[in-house]
């Protein structure tokens, strides 16, 4: 029987458990004037769910545990014997003779595939069969066993809110395991490129080129400082220039000068530049933004201006990030008190004066905190750099000139037909790591400085 | 009182300072102010400047996606005159197979044949490669016309389409010049372009294969992310005791929603392929990255809406009996439901426009054909636009554009249902 | 008067919050078909006393009560009394009206639901209409009872809160100053309400008013930081009260 009929079989025996639940709780509870704390329906799915459970449980078990069962009992097999010892072309054979078994190829490299494909059906066969009855009988004794409990002494509803409070408890771990899943494995493979290649190397190293990485000196060509300092030119110092001056700017007007209604229509106008697809900017830094830049250099009389420069993949990074600072500094300047904005005006300061001499301080940490958090968006950006800028690494200070990213590294050297294992993929963990620790920093940094910003003020 | 209210200086031979109010009129005064309120409007109007050149941008940027896109929904035909004289009946034609019983009886070479004829020698290569397709849909909605005469628009090759729309090489040019002065030029819209998958031939391009892929991408990561978040955000805003652990899994919460993108996509490239060998580029790992990445997102706008529900309701609940699973389902989850669908819109919307962790796990293949399930090999959206901008071919150019602007139009709709759910049903306590 | 066993009795509590004591080692009886008010200044701990009463305070994480709680007899704080049931037999009405934001009728039908009291939709509306009339609302609502519960008046609010408590069949109904958020003539209507439902349930209601308690009360209890001061019979604590601190609150010394 498929897996999909067993389970479909399954949850039929636990609609029947539930129906028989219900219509036995509802029965004793008949004639009765005394108070329940659990209804019917409660009684229902406690004796649906013990129904339902324990077999899923054990299949998803079983599925784990099941290919390596029928494996061995293929290597019983007289045929097997004929096996290379452990290593690839064993697995590469069995795989094979697994998928003839499944009906899922039909040509085989290996004659010994052919003759283990019988062995391999007959065996998966057996354990389907053997799974089978184990999960029907879990699920008729669940039921069975449960059934018979349904009685005013049982607490059916404490139960069941137990299950559904130990399912929000897990959805809520998942959260954690996501995160260590992330530092695990940025870790471990990162521990692995680091045992090829010396930290030291890599973290201080000036030159970068991993097309032609050394066997015996990797790290000579791994050096990740230019990749450092083009992620450093381009988010922390180009966006930065035109996203700081249009966030903080705009974010004054809007809270100090305009209208009501105004406000109202172009701060969401505003965020629909952070809502703009990644993608979209870089096709347009590419297509519209370098080739203008690259004019414009040359007008000036640059004669070798890039035509994948770091000012283009800047500016539009900057445009993009905008909205994070205002919207930072839109929230910091709202939250001063109107009795500072009052105490200054009512001096015979102006608006201006007001805004740059008292306001604009004292929602100061509320902007920096929005700054750090553009930086670190603007650092983790992959697409602009990809689509806009070039994969050579270099350490120039000459916006007109190409540099490289970080990202865009990562993102090269996972393309291509290298192996899992090479310095050149395990390169991409390794920054992968570095960028991730960044943002980290930055963002507990930002998070800690807004938040001491509002315990000041309220 | 004769005590003077100044407070004597403590310098005893200075004499005490008359107090007299600021003379505000005086030549050096009025200048002061005069440059005061200069300053202040400078200040304002740069205030003002930075607001409308940062909308100019987000203005600029759409229409000029616009610009070059628009053409893309329209397509380039020329009228071709053609005789097909086929060994086939109109019984076969009409029957079941009759797509491959054509192409058995030559209807591609027959339809170059008619362009040579109609156009001379490189007729054939003023046709789209896809042309034939056109002529074989015709003539199996009137299989008679296999033995007549008839005219019929066929799309135009690349480099023609491309010229036509303004673009071209001066050859091109002038076969578009020669075939307007003969009226055979004529401009028709593209349905193809929603209908068709990936393909070599900017006029045979379309983008079904990946709007396919991106919607099974999405069924999977909402499918996954939206319980997950929900669940988590209830946990944490009633359940949870205040204790280290709870403090870590808040703190872990918000700083994946701040985690850049491309991590996830190394996440997903290490774990789904790497440990549990999941197919490569099918849009259930995919799904499953992207709802790595959109959970946080929802368990913040959960929360958020959660604590909005005023504790008067909780209380009422409680007093009368319920117990706090039943509080919580009954009353707080349903008022909550709206702050909470608006968020997972917005999560769902970056969701969409998402690339980089995509290319990690691998849909940067060419894929011919639209995905059939889950763990088939396929494409999104973003990923396909990504692939074409490296396309040298002009054409290209403009189909990129066209699916910026599919893409774009989606987004639209997806934020414009998050801000009217929000206006409608927000309430106020 | 028969003297009825009391309905709750409540000896020695002390509740804290953390370290710090809110009451202190209160005895009172409250006995069936009466109406005994808690008075006192504001922060006396009336209000958690009265909490006690329902175990609300369980929702508070730092709350700790000590002593012991009957309710015909039964102690409720004992670990195998069931909590849910506890408060559909002890029911409560807050300061401030919350209805749920639901119709009228699903306000009052919500209780009967999730407590199961009720087979069929005609029975529940049966207890609907029941709950509706003796809370004296049935009259203003009973053609609109699809509309918002929060869409009615203050007054009317409060009476839907009592209608809601009432539709589970309590046998004690704890108010805590139901009428202080409402204008003088809600707040009478409110206290006829007590009068007539005096005959079915025990009542407790704490109020700031002292000439509330008079008016509607048996028995009062004057409470003061947290100790109980006096009880006894309205008439005597408000004419002649023995405690002295009892005599400078009632002439409005403080508090």
């Amino acid at each position: 029987m498929s897996g999909l009929s067993l389970v479909i079989l399954i949850l039929g025996l636990a609609l029947i458990g539930w129906l028989a639940g219900r219509m036995r709780a509802a029965a004793f509870r008949r004639g009765s004037r005394r108070r329940y704390s659990s209804q019917p329906v409660h009684h229902g799915w406690f004796v649906a769910l013990w129904t339902l459970v324990p077999p899923l449980l054990f299949l998803v078990l079983w599925a784990t545990v099941s290919p390596a069962l029928v494996t061995d009992a293929v290597l019983t097999n007289p045929a097997a014997v004929h096996l290379p010892p452990l290593g690839f072309e064993r697995a590469s054979i069995l795989s094979e003779a697994r998928s003839l078994a499944q009906g899922q190829s039909y040509g085989a490299f290996h004659q010994l595939s052919q003759t283990l494909a019988p062995a391999y059906a007959a065996a998966q066969a057996r354990y389907d069969w053997i799974a089978t009855a184990i999960a029907l009988l879990l699920a008729f004794a669940g039921g069975a066993f449960t059934f018979t409990r349904v009685g005013p002494g049982l607490a059916a509803r404490t139960q069941i809110e137990r299950v559904v409070m130990l399912l929000l408890l897990l959805a809520s771990l998942i959260a954690i395991l996501t995160t260590m899943g992330i530092v695990v494995s940025l870790v471990w493979e990162a521990g692995r490129f680091f045992a090829r290649v010396p930290v030291a190397d890599f973290l201080f190293g000036m030159h970068w080129s991993p097309q032609v990485i050394s066997m015996r000196d990797p790290g000579a060509s791994l050096g990740a400082v230019p990749l450092f300092w083009g992620t450093f030119f381009i988010g922390a110092v180009i966006a930065m220039i035109v996203a700081i001056p249009f966030g903080l700017m705009s974010a004054i007007y809007l809270t100090q000068y305009a209208d009501p209604t105004t406000r109202k229509w172009i701060k969401p106008t505003l965020e629909m530049l952070a809502g703009v697809p990644t993608v979209v900017y870089g096709y347009f830094a590419a297509l519209t933004v370098a080739p203008a830049v690259r004019q414009f250099a040359v007008s000036i009389g640059m004669a070798n201006a890039s035509s994948e420069s770091a000012l283009a993949a800047g500016l539009v990074m900057g445009i993009m990030i905008i909205p994070f600072v205002s919207s930072m500094a839109d929230d910091s300047l709202s939250a001063v008190p109107a009795a500072m904005r009052d105490g200054s005006l009512a001096m015979g300061a102006t608006s201006s004066e007001t805004i740059r001499k008292v306001l604009v301080p004292a929602a100061l940490p509320g902007v920096v905190g929005g700054v750090l958090l553009a930086v670190s968006r603007a650092i983790g950006e992959t697409m602009i750099v990809v689509m806009a800028a070039s994969g050579v690494a270099t350490l120039t200070a000459n916006p007109f000139a190409s540099a490289t990213t970080v990202t865009k590294q990562i993102v090269d050297l996972l393309t291509g037909e290298a192996e899992f294992d090479s310095p050149k993929t395990l390169a991409a963990f390794a920054l992968g790591l570095t960028l991730f620790v960044i943002t980290l920093l930055l963002n507990i940094v930002a998070l800690t400085v807004v938040k001491k910003y509002r315990e000041a003020y309220e | 009182m004769s005590r003077s209210l100044v407070p004597e200086v403590p310098t005893g031979t200075a004499a005490p300072i008359a107090h007299r109010p600021t003379d505000w009129t005086t030549q050096a005064s009025r200048r002061r102010t005069r440059r005061r309120y200069a300053a202040e409007r400078r200040f304002r109007l740069t205030g003002l400047a930075a607001v409308w050149l940062s909308v100019g941008f987000l203005a600029f940027l759409l229409v000029s996606m616009m610009w070059q896109g628009l053409s893309g929904f329209t397509e380039t035909r020329i009228t071709l005159p053609i005789t097909l004289n086929l060994d086939i009946t109109p019984e076969r034609v009409a029957g079941r197979g009759g797509n491959l019983a054509l192409a058995g009886a030559g209807l591609e070479g027959a339809v170059d044949a008619a362009a040579s004829q109609a156009y001379g020698a490189g007729g054939a290569d003023l046709l789209s490669d896809g042309a034939w397709l056109r002529v074989r849909d015709a003539v199996k909605a009137d299989p008679d016309l296999i033995h007549r005469r008839f005219t019929i628009d066929v799309p135009a090759a690349a480099d023609i389409d491309v010229a036509a729309k303004g673009e071209g090489t001066p050859a091109a040019e002038a076969q578009v010049a020669r075939l307007t002065a003969a009226k055979a030029l004529s401009r028709g819209i593209n349905r193809g372009f929603l209908a068709q998958a990936d393909s070599t031939d900017s006029t045979q391009v379309g983008i079904w294969g990946a709007l396919k892929g991106s919607l099974l991408t999405m069924a999977v990561t909402l499918l996954l992310a939206f319980p997950i978040g929900v669940f988590a955000a209830l946990y944490l805003e009633e359940y949870a005791p205040r204790n280290r652990w709870t403090d870590l899994i808040e703190v872990s919460i918000n700083n994946l929603a701040a985690v850049p993108s491309i991590i996830f996509g190394l996440l997903g490239l290490a774990v789904f392929l790497g440990t549990f060998h999941m197919p490569r580029s099918a849009p259930i790992v995919g799904g499953l990255t992207l709802a790595l990445m959109t959970m946080p997102v929802i368990v913040i706008a959960g929360r958020n809406a959660i604590k909005g529900v005023p504790p008067s309701i909780r209380d009422a609940a409680l007093a009368i009996g319920a117990s706090p699973v039943q509080v919580v389902f009954h009353h707080v989850l349903p008022l909550a439901l709206p702050g909470i669908l608006t968020g997972t819109i917005i999560g769902m919307a970056r969701a969409l426009g998402e690339t980089a962790p995509l290319l990690m796990i691998g849909m940067r293949a060419f894929i011919a054909a639209p995905p059939g399930g889950v763990s088939d090999p396929a494409t999104v959206l973003p990923v396909q636009i990504f692939l074409w901008s490296d396309e040298v071919n002009r054409g290209f150019v403009e189909k990129t554009s066209t699916a910026i602007i599919v893409l774009l139009v989606f987004l639209l709709a997806m934020n414009g249902l998050a801000i009217y759910l929000r206006n409608r049903f927000e309430t106020r306590w | 008067m028969t003297t009825t066993s009391p309905k709750i009795t409540a000896r020695n509590v002390s509740v804290y919050y953390g370290d710090k004591r809110a009451i202190d080692d209160v005895s009172i009886d409250v006995t069936q078909d009466e109406v005994v008010a808690f008075i006192g200044p504001s922060g006396c701990g009336k209000s958690t006393f009265l909490r006690t009463l329902n175990r609300m305070n369980d929702t508070v994480a730092s709350a700790r009560v000590e002593g012991r709680i009957e309710l015909d007899g039964e102690d409720i704080y004992a670990p195998d009394m069931d909590v849910v049931q506890l408060r559909a037999r002890v029911g409560m009405v807050f300061q401030k009206p919350n209805p749920f934001p639901k119709s009228i009728y699903e306000n009052v039908a919500y209780g009967p639901r999730i407590h199961g009291l009720t087979q069929s939709k005609t029975e529940l509306d049966a207890i609907v209409e029941g709950s509706l009339r003796r809370a004296g609302l049935w009259d203003e609502v009973k053609d609109r009872l699809t509309d918002s519960g929060t869409a009615l008046s203050g007054g009317q609010q409060q009476r839907l809160c009592i209608a809601r408590a009432i539709a589970v069949e309590p046998e004690v109904i704890l108010m805590d100053e139901p009428c202080s958020a409402l204008d003088p003539i809600a707040t009478a209507k409110i206290e006829e309400l007590i009068h007539e439902l005096k005959g079915r349930y025990a009542i407790v209601i704490v109020t700031h008013n002292m000439q509330q308690a008079a008016r509607v009360s048996q028995r009062t209890a004057f409470f003061h930081l947290g100790h109980l001061v006096e009880f006894g019979a309205t008439s005597d604590i408000f004419t002649n009260p023995r405690a002295e601190r009892t005599k400078d609150y009632i002439t409005g010394r403080y508090g």
